[in-house]
Formats: structure tokens, sequence, C-alpha cells
């Protein structure tokens, strides 16, 4: 059951948004936000959409993956639509008992649905197509000039890229953990919030301890092969810049300025 | 009799209509009657562990049956629940599991789950740290400061306590040094013959399966490909070599005496019966 | 030969949970040489792990020296020369892996001691051919066996360049299958490579084909010679709390039956050859 989340799951690939620098993803990413959120005409979303659009069918991104990783935040998105729906005042068009939907309302929902999917449609964008070392490559590389100021870039870097590593070993231990205490006749099904918190101790316990030793056991290993922080290391993987990253930026640049444009002139 | 566990027809699909659906285990039918001390062997990925985890009802048949004492272990949800007390599953490497602040304490985690009167959890805990060898100066401890065979003990006094008529055990010797995995499989065997339920343990190693099982299951491609005594399981070496499993040494070495011409019995698995074989033969020759 | 290292008059002392001073190596002399294969035998807690962790200065010695290609592993500033002379291979392999890819995993080390890209490519791809990952090298880790992991951790290791590896129980946690894939390997990197193996560990079949093994108890040496010469001492080795192969068992009872067999013969094949000539 644990096996199908799909936090920050990458999809492997060899396409053209699979191929992108990185940090031209992690930079494009920026950009999209930043238009995203200039947007204040409907009309200025068809830009967003269509760059959505067209990166999801270059990336052969199945759809469907695309829509199932934004179940666990369906609810959310829902309420925050409702809320807005609701309680925007401005002109009535339908009153129905205490409630009273206003034009307004209906466009801040619209629009906050709107903003909401496609901000996380985007973000999934960028951790299916990007293996997740690669992003914290890119990090650290985008991050860089930050060191001259005492920022642990390199080190954050790293932690992150081990969180992730071991994201799919902890949940494997977890599975484990829950089996060997149900075989015991642990319940961590039924019972109050409470009783629920309690019983989730007899797995916290073991799976913290056993963190702890992975932790420990990785770092004497890491120590084993000569690594002392981010000084004088080298990459194999080098980041590069190429052609492909010059044509996705500037689709980017179109991007922004077509919002602004659109805002601007659009309806 | 009714046997004790019972499979029909048991199948199990993994991610079942997903592109990654695969079978574990196949047509699997089973039975087991109490008292019973049977060894499960087959490589990772045969079907084994899938197998074991139906016995306690903590995987769902994607078809067929499992009974407990002739009852099917899914009819009710209270005799799913229940099964669990009945049966008792010892996972691979189960001292991971360990999380109170004593011994005690967690040996008692399973009698508690059962409700049971202070005073029956009380000589539950008593008699199964007793039987794995856990003394009464260990019980105030913490788990934690116990060394690798003892928790490994502790973990299964844990699942003792709850006096189950079957006990299953993953691989329980597994990453233990020679003396730890002696006194474990001694344990286990002294659990059986003092309680008389029903035992079935994993192991990958032939030697252990032929020194103390009555009966050996063989699992290969999520199918129970041979049911019998060792007797007659290591009798048919080139099938249990087929898929990629070995026999005891010993066999192997009375295997090659037997193709030198030495006329010795082909059904030796251990070093005593080798001995007592070879030692006649020498007798044998020497009244001649 | 020259020795890679050099132990001498080793003692190791520690403060355990109960604060009380153990010690769990007294007084260890050991060179190995170059090039050999040595298996380290040894129960729980007979400090053979402990020993192992002095090979490359994860812990420094509380009394007498230990020399790894003569540097002393006293010696902070030589640590990462140390490293790169030996390397070493943990029990459990999910805890050594530190990249979510196998090659980004294998080129771990080398990025560490500051090779340049293009060369760390190529000690990769070679390592990962070495082992027999080389199919597997985009893959994530955490869907491999355990004996496939553990091959990706020593392909890690000798993308160093390692005149040494030690291995610390790598095969403890996997199956048969694992533990084969884990032993050819290493031998055939002993073999065709010359890197000297430092193997410890608790399984018997793993050691027969050695040059040298040296069984420990109590933080001491207590055996030190070939295969046969270690368990023709049977009754020795249980007293360490191990157990010998089978086919020893099997002759040590008959010549305690009065049956003059040769304790050396450890395969199958030696041994049934014996017993048949004693028998037929």
């Amino acid at each position: 059951m644990l096996k199908n989340i799909t936090l920050g799951q990458y999809f492997p690939g060899n396409t053209f948004v699979h191929r992108l620098d990185p940090r031209t993803k992690l930079l494009i990413i920026v950009v999209y936000i930043v238009a995203l959120f200039l947007v204040d005409k409907i009309t200025a979303y068809l830009p967003v959409i269509v760059f959505l659009a067209i990166s999801v069918m270059v990336s052969k991104i199945k759809l469907k993956s695309l829509v199932s990783g934004m179940k666990p935040l369906f609810v959310i998105i829902v309420i925050t639509a409702i809320i807005n729906l609701f309680f925007t005042s401005g002109e009535p068009i339908v009153k129905l008992w205490v409630v009273t939907i206003t034009k307004e309302g209906v466009r801040a929902a619209v629009f906050m649905l709107l903003r909401i999917s496609l901000l996380i449609m985007g973000t999934f964008m960028l951790t299916y197509t990007t293996a997740p070392m690669q992003l914290t490559d890119g990090l650290e590389s985008l991050l860089g000039p930050l060191k001259k100021i005492k920022m642990p870039v390199h080190e954050l870097a790293m932690m992150m890229s081990i969180a992730l590593r071991f994201i799919p070993t902890l949940i494997e231990e977890t599975d484990k953990i829950m089996n060997a205490q149900k075989a015991r006749g642990a319940d961590f099904e039924t019972g109050g919030l409470v009783q629920k918190a309690k019983a989730m101790l007899p797995l916290l316990i073991p799976l913290f301890i056993s963190a702890f030793r992975r932790a420990d056991e990785l770092a004497t290993a890491m120590e084993s092969r000569c690594y002392s922080g981010g000084e004088g290391r080298t990459k194999m993987k080098q980041l590069c810049y190429g052609a492909i990253d010059v044509t996705a930026g500037a689709a980017a640049i179109v991007l922004l300025a077509m919002v602004i444009l659109l805002n601007t002139f659009g309806i | 009799m009714t046997p004790i566990v019972k499979t029909e027809g048991l199948t199990h699909l993994y991610s079942p209509g997903t592109p990654f659906e695969r079978i574990a285990v196949q047509d699997l039918d089973f039975q087991a009657m109490k008292g019973e001390f049977i060894g499960i062997i087959g490589h990772t990925g045969s079907g084994k562990s899938t197998f074991i985890q139906h016995l306690n009802g903590l995987l769902k048949p994607t078809k067929g049956r499992v009974l407990f004492d002739g009852e099917d272990i899914w009819s009710s949800k209270t005799k799913t629940h229940g099964v669990r007390f009945k049966v008792g599953l010892v996972f691979q490497y189960p001292e991971y599991q360990l999380f109170e602040e004593t011994v005690y304490k967690d040996i008692a985690f399973g009698p508690k789950n059962m409700k049971l009167s202070e005073e029956e959890i009380d000589a539950r805990v008593r008699e199964a740290a007793d039987l794995v060898g856990i003394g009464e100066e260990l019980l105030e401890k913490s788990p934690f400061d116990l060394s690798g065979g003892q928790k490994r003990r502790v973990a299964i006094a844990g699942v003792i306590a709850m006096r189950p008529d079957v006990l299953i055990l993953d691989e329980p010797t597994a990453g233990l040094d020679p003396a730890g995995s002696a006194e474990i499989l001694a344990n286990i065997k002294d659990y059986h013959h003092r309680m008389g339920s029903t035992v079935l343990f994993v192991t990958h190693s032939m030697e252990d399966a032929a020194r103390i099982a009555d009966r050996l299951l063989v699992f290969s491609g999520g199918h129970l490909v041979m049911d019998g005594t060792p007797n007659a399981i290591f009798a048919r070496p080139e099938e249990l070599e087929a898929i990629d499993l070995g026999i005891p040494e010993i066999t192997r070495v009375v295997a090659r005496l037997r193709e030198k011409g030495l006329d010795i019995p082909a059904a030796i698995y251990t070093v005593e019966q080798a001995k007592a074989a070879l030692m006649k033969l020498k007798e044998g020759k020497a009244d001649a | 030969m020259s020795n890679i290292i050099e132990i001498r008059n080793l003692v190791f002392k520690y403060i355990n949970d109960e604060e009380l001073e153990t010690v769990a190596l007294d007084g260890i002399d050991l060179n190995i040489e170059e090039g050999s294969f040595v298996v380290v035998l040894g129960h729980n807690g007979s400090g053979k792990s402990t020993l192992a962790k002095h090979l490359n200065g994860i812990l420094q010695p509380t009394e007498g020296t230990v020399l790894v290609a003569g540097m002393d592993t006293r010696d902070e500033k030589l640590m990462t020369d140390i490293r790169r002379k030996v390397g070493m291979v943990f029990q459990n392999p999910d805890n050594q892996i530190v990249a979510n890819v196998v090659e980004d995993d294998v080129a771990f080390g080398p990025e560490n001691l500051g090779i340049e890209s293009e060369e760390i490519r190529r000690r990769v791809d070679e390592a990962l051919k070495a082992v027999d990952m080389w199919e597997f090298r985009s893959h994530a880790p955490h869907l491999l066996s355990g004996g496939q992991k553990q091959r990706v951790a020593i392909a890690g290791v000798i993308a160093m360049r390692p005149h040494c590896i030690v291995l610390d129980e790598p095969t403890a946690m996997l199956d048969p299958v694992g533990r084969a894939e884990v032993i050819e390997t290493i031998m055939r990197l002993n073999k065709e490579q010359g890197i000297t193996v430092v193997l410890i560990t608790h399984h018997m079949s793993e050691t027969i084909d050695a040059d040298r093994l040296i069984v420990m108890a109590d933080g001491r040496i207590i055996d030190d010679g070939t295969p046969q010469q270690v368990f023709a001492n049977v009754q020795k080795l249980r007293d360490a709390g191990l157990s010998v192969p089978e086919t020893t068992q099997l002759i040590f009872e008959l010549r305690k039956e009065g049956v003059e067999l040769p304790l050396s013969a450890l395969s199958v094949d030696e041994c049934a050859e014996s017993i048949f000539k004693a028998f037929a």
C-alpha cells in the first residue's frame, strides 16, 4: 500500500525535456511560476496551458500519471475553490438561502483552480522528468554563489539526495515492521485519534532506531570512500548547457511575454 | 483428523491489473497436521515468503482458500484477526521489531493485544523467555542493550508468548554466527518438543533443513514443487539441482562414494548418518 | 613480496555501555602480503570487525601501530591516502550506497578524490564491468537484489583503484545465490587484478579457497595458516564457537573411530576420494 506513493517520482526517458540541463529546468519552472502568478485575465492562462501541454507531449509523460499524482491534493484544491466561490463579495448572480454566489466569486474560484492545478502539474513535470540526483546537482550549482557567504550549499544538496535515496528503503522497512507488529496483534486501523497515535509507537520506535543505525553506518561508509565535504570534489556528470537549453529557455521567455501581453490586451 | 492449517488452490498476484502484475504463488495445495515440524526451502522470490504470510492472514489470497482448523480464515473479520494469535509468524531479522523499554514489556506486547489478564500475561512472558533461554535477570533490561543473538531470541519469545498453535519462522538464523544459529535452532527444537505445536521454518541451509525437520517443502517459481520427508527429497538431487538448489554437503559426498562403487544407502544427509553407514560397512567387511 | 598491511601489538580498548573499559583487541601482530587472499574467521564479538575497522583508519589503535603501505593510521593527514589504498565493503548493502543511480554511486569515491570527469567515467565503466553490473548502470539501487547491491558497493571501492579491499561480513545478509555472486566476484578481482583481499566472515564455505585463514577469538589471533592446516584443528575451532565444513566433520568423526584419513580434504571430491581409499 505504501509502495504506491509518488513522492518525487522520476520516470526515466530520453526526450527533449529529459535531456535538458537540470539548471535550465529549475530556471524554467521559476519563470513558469512567475508567469502563472502574473496572470490576471482569463485568456492569459492560455499560453501557460499550452506551454504545459507541449512539455507533457514532448516528454511523453502520461497525462494519467500527472492527474493521479494530484489525487492526494484534490481535496485541498476543491476546498480552496469552494471557499473562493462562496466568500468573495461582489455582484451576486445566484442567491441560495444564506449563500450568495457572486460573479467575482466564480472568477476567483476558476482562477484558484487553474492556478493551483497548473502549479502542481508544472512542478510534477520537473520531478517526473529529472532524476533526483540531477535535481540536487542543479540546485547545488545554481545556489553555488551562496557558498561565498558561508551557506552550506553542498551539504544541503547532499542531504537532499541521501534523503531521496533512502525514501524507498525506509518505506520498505515501514511495511516490514508494520507486518511484524500486526503478526503480534497490533492494530493500526481502529480506535480514536489518541489510540491510533499510541498504536503507531511500535512502528515508529523501531523505524527511528533503524534510521539512526543506517545513518551511522552510511557515514562510516562515506568516510571510507574519502568523503570530506564539498571541497576538492569533482563530478563525473558535469552539467553543461547545450543548444536545447537555449531553445527551451527562449520558449519560457516567450511564455512570460505572452502572459504579460495578454494581461494588458486580453479579456 | 482435521489439518491445523490448510491451503486450497492458493494463488496470490502482486499489483493485479497493473503492468507490474506478478504471480507470487499459484494453485498451492498444502496441509499440516498438529505437531509437524516442517522446513521450507527455495530461492528468494520462489514464493515461500508470500506463502507463509497467508497462513496468518497478513496477505489475502487472490484466489483459493486458507483454512485454520478446518475454517476459512477470511470468512469473518474476527476470524481473520484471531488467526494472527493462533498462527505466530516470526519475520526475518525480528530483532528490528523490538520497541519497548524492557525485555519483559516487549515480550508482553502480543499477549496484551490478546487482552489477557495480568497474571496470564506474566505467566506467558516468563514461559516464553524460558523457552528461548532468556534468563530472569534480563527481563528488566532494555532490549537494545542485548547482544544480536539475544535480541533475536527476545523477538521470537514475543511471538511464542501468544502460545500459537502454529509457529512460523522466516530464516530464524539469518546473519548469525554458527554458535548463535545452533542456539536458536536448539531453542526451536526444544519449543516444538515441549509444546507439541506445529512449526514451520524457512531456511537456506540444506544442512539445517536435513538435520531438524521431519518434512520439507520445496518452493520454486511460485509453486510447491516437492513435499516430503528429507529422505524422500534429498533422494532426488537432480531435480533439486535443476531448480538451482543444492543438497547437503554430506549427501554429495555419499553420492560420489556411490558413483565410485561403495555400497552405502543414498538417503544420507547428516554427518552422524554418514558415519554410522560407513562404520557399518567397515564392520560388514571385517566380518566377511 | 611486500606487505600492504603491517600490524604491531595492536590493542584496542573502549568504554562500553556500562562504562566499563573493554578490551576488543588484545595484542594483534599481523602482516598481510600484497596480492594475497586472506580470510578472517571468528564468532560474533571475537574482535574481527574491530580489526577490520583498523585497516583503513576508521578506528585508531589504543596501543601499537597499524601501517598501511607504510603509512601510520594515527596520522590524520594521511587518511585520504590510506583510504585510497584500502577500500572497505560493509555488511549491510543498503547502508553503503549513497546515490540513486548505480553508476553515480560508483562515481562517489573517485569524485571525492577530485579526479577529472572523463577519468571517473572510464573508471566507473571499468569497475562496473569488473563486477558484472554494467548492464545495471542506470538502475535504481533499491530495486537490485542483495548480491547485486553488494557488487555495486565493491565496484564503488575498486573505482578508487585500491591495493587492498577489506570486506566486513559482506555476505551475512545475503541468500546463497547472492553469497556465491559476491564471493565469485572478489575471487576474480584477486586473481585477475591482483587486488589484496581481506574477507571477514563466519561462513566456512567461503574460506576453502583462501591463501590464508586467520582465526580470532576474544580479541586475539588463535590460529593462522592455510585452510587445510586450520581446519585440521577441529576441536580448537569448536572451542572458539566456530564450526568446520561437514566434510571435515565427517573425516574428524571417522578418525575418532580409528579410520586413517587425512584432515586436509576440504572439498567434496577430496573428501570422497580419501574416504573411498580408506573403505574400498
